[in-house]
């Protein structure tokens, strides 16, 4: 397969990560398109990787999925705390952080 | 006699071991830990009479020192290097003598979370013994910041109203000063590729076309922390506010710190801008001298006026530094200690009064002496040393200093040195209103004739202080010779400058 | 020279340095064990620590009688940086050892009259405690004046210099909360000290252009290089000695530095007769006198130093005419004898000053005590009279306006004050006569004007202690208290009849003919003019003193004395003048309005306007500035998150279509 598609995948993959968290209200689904953008990003990695027939961009994805892991981790726990405090997860609620 | 550490290594980071042990008492045992830190403090006063010892005193360049590569920065050295001359040995003294004196002073001062304040006592102690004896610019520059942070947790937790403002502006004085120095720092080792004090001395024709923006540089840092007019408002505010043992530090090494930089540094690397730049350093020095005196006289609080007088005191320091002659700048760096001392002082016995009447405005006082006979007779001598009387260590630094300014050549006129002697007059002024306000004349407020004299405790902080006093005042000899080989050649090194110049 | 060598040339001399330590001895063994001593203990350690400082120089001089040029004992360095040496140095020679004689001789006396003085001192100001403190500095005073006589340096001199001018500081603030408003002496004290810096300031300034000019500041290596300097540099040595003189003004009470000497009258009477009369007001006499060789290189200096002297002399002597507090008279008058040696030190008549010093010592001394003397009977008389009543009343024991009469109550203290105040007035053949007759003969030859100004001095001299004769001791009883006044105890009075002998006797030291002093002094002095006697000058004297105290006794003896409160009677013939000199001419007024108060304010003005205005304005100004500018931008920072990302998008695409578009 050309290249072009993996590049055309990952593309639309991150355009709509960006307007998932741009656009949407809940954090869940933010997460969710955190995730995508991730992974387009892994993609690119994983097939340049690929054409190129060098391991170092593999490895990276192992980088990438790890600290994603971990990041969704300490995202969930905020966000069950934050629904713990404030019985609500809705993010045009949330903006304490106000200067 | 020889503990398998490096003496200088022992003398800077002793302190860490009381931290440790501080650490692992409970926040109740208030006792236990000020006994700690009480200790600890001493047994670095022994480790540093211990570097006084093996210290030679007829040798003007660096000894005992201690070299070994710590970073690697893109090719730059940068080395754990300290080492001891005759400018610092007197410095590192006075450090290690008045850190367990202010840490007496605050056994029934400091009641609230004394654990921290003995840790960031003791942490600060650390900072300033590193930073008269690290000769690596970097390192250098991390115990010069390092005693920031201490000390503004002193003023900013337990001092007075104004805590918060005064600790901020303290912080952000030294801060906007030192950065400068930092970016000084950087360009030094870029184009020199050292650190190293005793190198950059080889190189200085390496960065001699910068002198003048770096001597501005380090000089700004310098000057803030002595301070000099115009730099000097955050004085007045953190004394006022920094508990007593702070502001006894404060007075006593911190702004040494400024004044040993310039002799440090600014003097032997930039030779030609330091030539160049001394009247106009003097002059402002000078008109330190005075304005200090002038507005020390106009403050109705007692510590206000301290501090005020400090900024008189160390324009005298500054002064002697760029007359650069043997005389003057020798009686600097003994101005320096003296300045401790008595300085010092007068902040325990101003505390010491604080903690009997919870105010230190003069008009709540006068006629004291009458109540505190002791007390009274303490703060005599401690003033008269203050204000320069002979006999007493104040004027043998001021004679020295004047007599050197005096015949400046670097200077070149003896007006500088006459005009500021001028000062000499108006320090008895004010100190001596100070005394009249405080001291004599009748009681008038009730609550003043309740007041009790001091306790033996009270008399132990002072008394290492006054023997000192009279000391340097009758017999400095044994503090010249320390101090002298390494001023006559730091003198010589400079004066070649000016003589290159011409 | 070391202590072996030393003694090598007198066995005495190596004794010198106990001048100084027995006071500092005394004064310690005061400090430490005077509680348990009682006050008989302490006066008697006091008085003996003194008094061996006068034995000690008693040795002295019998070693120089027979060792005449002296020597230096030199006991450690001091400071040695560079070119400048200086050690802890005594210098043994006959003018040292006639100053510390003078010193430790009237100190002595004086030191047993304060027992008995302060004994009811202590307790009439009601504090029995103080008693030791007193002893204490006077000590301390004893010691540091030695260490300013027998220096061999011009530093140690000035260590002893300003150490006096501690003890003097001290002493008239030794009743801290007493005086007007309480705080009266306190004040009086830091206006002496404070006075006496400015002159400290001068000879600071001459000490460092000694050093510059010469490269030592030691005495006989200075005056060994004088003409050699004054040739090369006669500028420099115009300016060494006049800001000398600066400092001699300062601590010698001359014009314009002698305002605080009245002031310290507030000091206990002792101290006025020890401090202020005898011994360290002569300090700046001692100085030009031992700085003789540099002063003959300038007789511009020589003349400055001399007329100061005449002017203050006559001046002070017109400020005593108007005074009624029986100390503050006293205190005009040493001003003004001490502008006579001023004078003569400055015509170079050096014997003739030293001469003067000493004999002035013995009849001042007397004087004060005599004083003393009075004002503890009028205070006895005032308990006596008022015995019984409570509560503060504003009665001044030193006001003359409310003695009189007190010649019967008090004959010892009358006879003795007598014979002072006849010495002083220059009667023969009193030793104030001979010593005064020296001075203005040798005026007489060098200047008619200064020859005219002491003159018209000592006739003043004559009237006002005529006046204060009369005034006091004659008349009626014009109070209570002087009604009720007692002879003081012998401790008192003995010191007092012998110092009345020695200002009887003191003559002897220098009669015309004998010229003992001059003998004495002419090993240490560079050039001594032999000292004349003039008998026109002499008649001349003599009739003006009598002619004073006539004029006195016509003023204020001839009618019984005016009651109290009444008008003095010089005040309607002198009008205005006579309020003038009541008011010391407003020259205290004067300098508080030239200097203090602006001085105050310039204070004021830079702790407020300029520190806390200018200076911390722009520091908080800049904070203020920061604040803002922060406020301005906080409005980006609204929390949510989504806005904060929309912003990360855009800059990633203007970084992107930078990046594309390069």
């Amino acid at each position: 397969m050309p290249m072009s598609y993996f590049i055309g995948l990952s593309v639309v993959m991150f355009a709509m990560g960006i307007l998932g968290v741009l656009l949407r209200r809940n954090p869940l689904v933010v997460f969710m398109s955190l995730e995508l953008m991730f992974n387009s990003a892994n993609l690119l990695f994983v097939a340049f990787s690929a054409y190129h027939q060098v391991l170092d961009g593999q490895l990276f994805v192992f980088f990438v999925m790890t600290t994603a892991a971990a990041e969704v981790a300490v995202g969930l726990a905020l966000i069950v705390a934050i629904f713990k405090a404030k019985r609500t997860i809705d993010l045009d609620q949330m903006s304490s952080l106000k200067g | 006699m020889n503990f398998g550490i490096h003496p200088l290594l022992l003398v800077t980071f002793f302190p860490l071991v009381g931290v440790l042990v501080i650490l692992f008492l409970k926040t109740q045992q208030k006792k236990a830990i000020r006994w700690t830190a009480l200790a600890t403090s001493l047994v670095t006063f022994g480790i540093s009479l211990w570097v006084l010892a093996q210290f030679q005193p007829g040798t003007a360049g660096m000894q005992l020192e201690l070299r070994v590569p710590w970073l690697r920065l893109d090719g730059l050295a940068i080395d754990f290097y300290l080492g001891v001359d005759g400018l610092s040995i007197l410095m590192v003294l006075l450090t290690a003598l008045l850190t367990p004196i202010a840490i007496l002073s605050t056994w029934s001062a400091v009641e609230d979370r004394v654990k921290g304040f003995m840790v960031f006592f003791l942490l600060l102690e650390v900072g300033m013994t590193g930073v008269f004896l690290a000769l690596d610019l970097v390192l250098f520059y991390v115990f010069w910041e390092f005693t920031l942070i201490p000390m503004y947790f002193l003023i900013g937790i337990w001092g007075g109203e104004r805590r918060i403002y005064a600790a901020v502006k303290f912080f952000l004085f030294t801060m906007a000063g030192s950065l400068l120095m930092l970016l000084a720092i950087l360009v030094i080792g870029f184009q020199t590729g050292t650190f190293a004090w005793s190198d950059l001395l080889e190189k200085r024709e390496l960065f001699a076309a910068a002198q003048t923006w770096l001597f501005l540089a380090f000089g700004l840092a310098f000057a803030i922390k002595v301070p000099m007019f115009p730099l000097h408002t955050w004085l007045p505010d953190a004394h006022v506010e920094a508990p007593t043992a702070g502001s006894v530090i404060l007075a006593g090494v911190l702004l040494k710190m400024g004044a040993y930089g310039f002799l440090r540094f600014n003097l032997p690397l930039f030779p030609d801008a330091t030539v160049r730049f001394a009247p106009y350093m003097a002059i402002l020095a000078i008109i330190g001298i005075l304005y200090g005196a002038a507005v020390s006289l106009a403050q109705k609080d007692m510590k206000k006026l301290v501090a005020y007088s400090s900024v008189s005191h160390l324009g005298f320091v500054v002064l002697g530094t760029f007359a650069l002659t043997t005389q003057s700048v020798s009686g600097s760096v003994l101005q320096m200690v003296n300045h401790g001392l008595s300085t010092g002082a007068l902040f325990l016995i101003v505390g010491m009064l604080y903690e009997r009447r919870h105010t230190r405005e003069m008009s709540a006082f006068g006629g004291v002496w009458k109540v505190l006979p002791i007390m009274g007779a303490l703060m005599l001598v401690v003033t008269l040393s203050s204000m320069g009387l002979p006999g007493l260590n104040g004027f043998v630094g001021e004679f020295t200093i004047l007599l050197g300014t005096f015949g400046s050549k670097v200077l070149g006129s003896p007006w500088f040195a006459g005009v500021a002697t001028l000062g000499v007059i108006l320090a008895a002024v004010y100190l001596l209103v100070m005394f009249e306000k405080v001291f004599l004349g009748p009681v008038k407020v009730e609550a003043n004739l309740a007041l009790k004299d001091l306790n033996v405790r009270e008399i132990i902080t002072l008394v290492p202080l006054l023997i000192l006093i009279f000391w340097i005042g009758l017999y400095p000899q044994p503090f010249f010779n320390l101090i002298n080989p390494s001023v006559e050649n730091l003198v010589s090194m400079v004066s070649s400058a000016l003589l290159a110049a011409h | 020279m070391s202590l072996n060598e030393i003694a090598s040339l007198h066995p005495f001399f190596q004794l010198a340095p106990l001048v100084v330590f027995l006071p500092v001895l005394g004064l310690l063994i005061n400090l430490l064990v005077g509680k348990r001593l009682g006050e008989k203990g302490i006066g008697a350690v006091a008085s003996l620590a003194t008094g061996g400082a006068f034995a000690v120089a008693v040795l002295l001089a019998v070693g120089l009688a027979q060792v005449s040029e002296g020597g230096t004992l030199t006991l450690a360095n001091w400071i040695n940086l560079g070119d400048l040496d200086v050690n802890w140095s005594f210098r043994i020679d006959t003018l040292s050892v006639l100053m510390m004689l003078v010193v430790s001789g009237v100190g002595t006396l004086i030191h047993i009259y304060s027992i008995g003085y302060m004994h009811s001192d202590v307790r009439h100001n009601e504090d029995p405690g103080r008693f030791r403190r007193f002893f204490v500095y006077l000590n301390l005073f004893i010691a540091f004046m030695m260490v300013l006589v027998s220096s061999d340096n011009f530093l140690m001199l000035f260590v002893g210099w300003e150490g006096v001018g501690l003890c003097s500081y001290l002493l008239i603030g030794f009743w801290f909360e007493k005086g007007a408003d309480g705080i009266g002496n306190a004040r009086a004290a830091k206006k002496a000290f404070v006075v006496n810096r400015i002159g400290d300031f001068g000879l600071l300034i001459a000490l460092f252009l000694l050093f510059y000019n010469f490269g030592t500041l030691n005495f006989t290596e200075i005056f060994a290089q004088a003409p050699a300097v004054a040739a090369a540099a006669p500028g420099a040595i115009m300016a060494i000695t006049l800001f000398m003189l600066l400092g001699v003004t300062g601590k010698s009470a001359q014009l314009p530095l002698y305002v605080w000497l009245p002031d310290a009258m507030a000091g206990p009477t002792p101290v006025s007769a020890l401090i202020h009369a005898a011994t360290m007001v002569t300090a700046g006499v001692y100085l030009v006198a031992r700085s003789q060789a540099l002063y003959f290189e300038v007789p511009a200096a020589q003349n400055a130093v001399m007329w100061v002297g005449a002017l203050t002399a006559l001046f002070a002597a017109t400020i005593a005419v108007g005074q009624y507090d029986i100390k503050k008279v006293l205190a005009y008058s040493t001003i003004s004898q001490l502008g006579f040696m001023v004078a003569a030190v400055g015509m170079g008549a050096t014997v003739a000053g030293m001469f003067h010093l000493t004999t002035h010592a013995f009849f001042k001394a007397l004087l004060f005590l005599g004083a003393g003397s009075v004002i503890l009977g009028v205070e006895h008389g005032h308990a006596h009279a008022h015995a019984g009543e409570h509560g503060h009343d504003s009665f001044d024991p030193q006001d003359m306006r409310e003695m009189g009469g007190l010649r019967k109550r008090m004959p010892l203290t009358f006879i003795v004050y007598l014979i002072g105040a006849l010495a002083l007035a220059g009667i023969a053949p009193l030793a104030g006569f001979f010593s005064k007759d020296e001075i203005l003969a040798a005026a007489n030859e060098k200047s008619i004007g200064v020859y005219v100004l002491l003159t018209a001095a000592a006739f003043l001299t004559a009237f006002y202690m005529g006046r204060q004769l009369l005034m006091v001791f004659f008349g009626k009883p014009r109070s209570g208290a002087s009604e009720k006044a007692a002879e003081s105890p012998l401790l008192v009075t003995l010191p007092l009849v012998i110092l009345a002998l020695l200002s009887v006797f003191g003559g002897a030291l220098n009669l015309p003919g004998s010229h003992l002093l001059e003998t004495w002094l002419e090993h240490s002095l560079a050039e001594t003019a032999p000292g004349q006697f003039v008998l026109t000058v002499a008649l001349i004297s003599i009739g003006i003193a009598l002619l004073g105290l006539l004029l006195a006794w016509l003023v204020y003896g001839r009618k019984p004395i005016f009651e109290k409160g009444q008008p003095d009677p010089l005040r309607r013939p002198l009008n205005g003048l006579f309020k003038a000199l009541e008011n010391k001419w407003w020259v205290d007024e004067f300098y508080h309005t030239v200097i203090v108060r602006p001085y105050q304010s310039i204070a004021k003005f830079s702790a407020g306007a300029v520190d806390q205005g200018v200076i911390d304005g722009v520091v908080n100004g800049m904070g203020s500035l920061v604040q803002s500018g922060a406020k301005a931008w906080r409005r980006y920072q609204n929390g949510y998150v989504r806005s904060y990302a929309l912003t990360i998008v855009f800059g990633v695409v203007l970084v992107i279509t930078y990046l594309v578009l390069r």
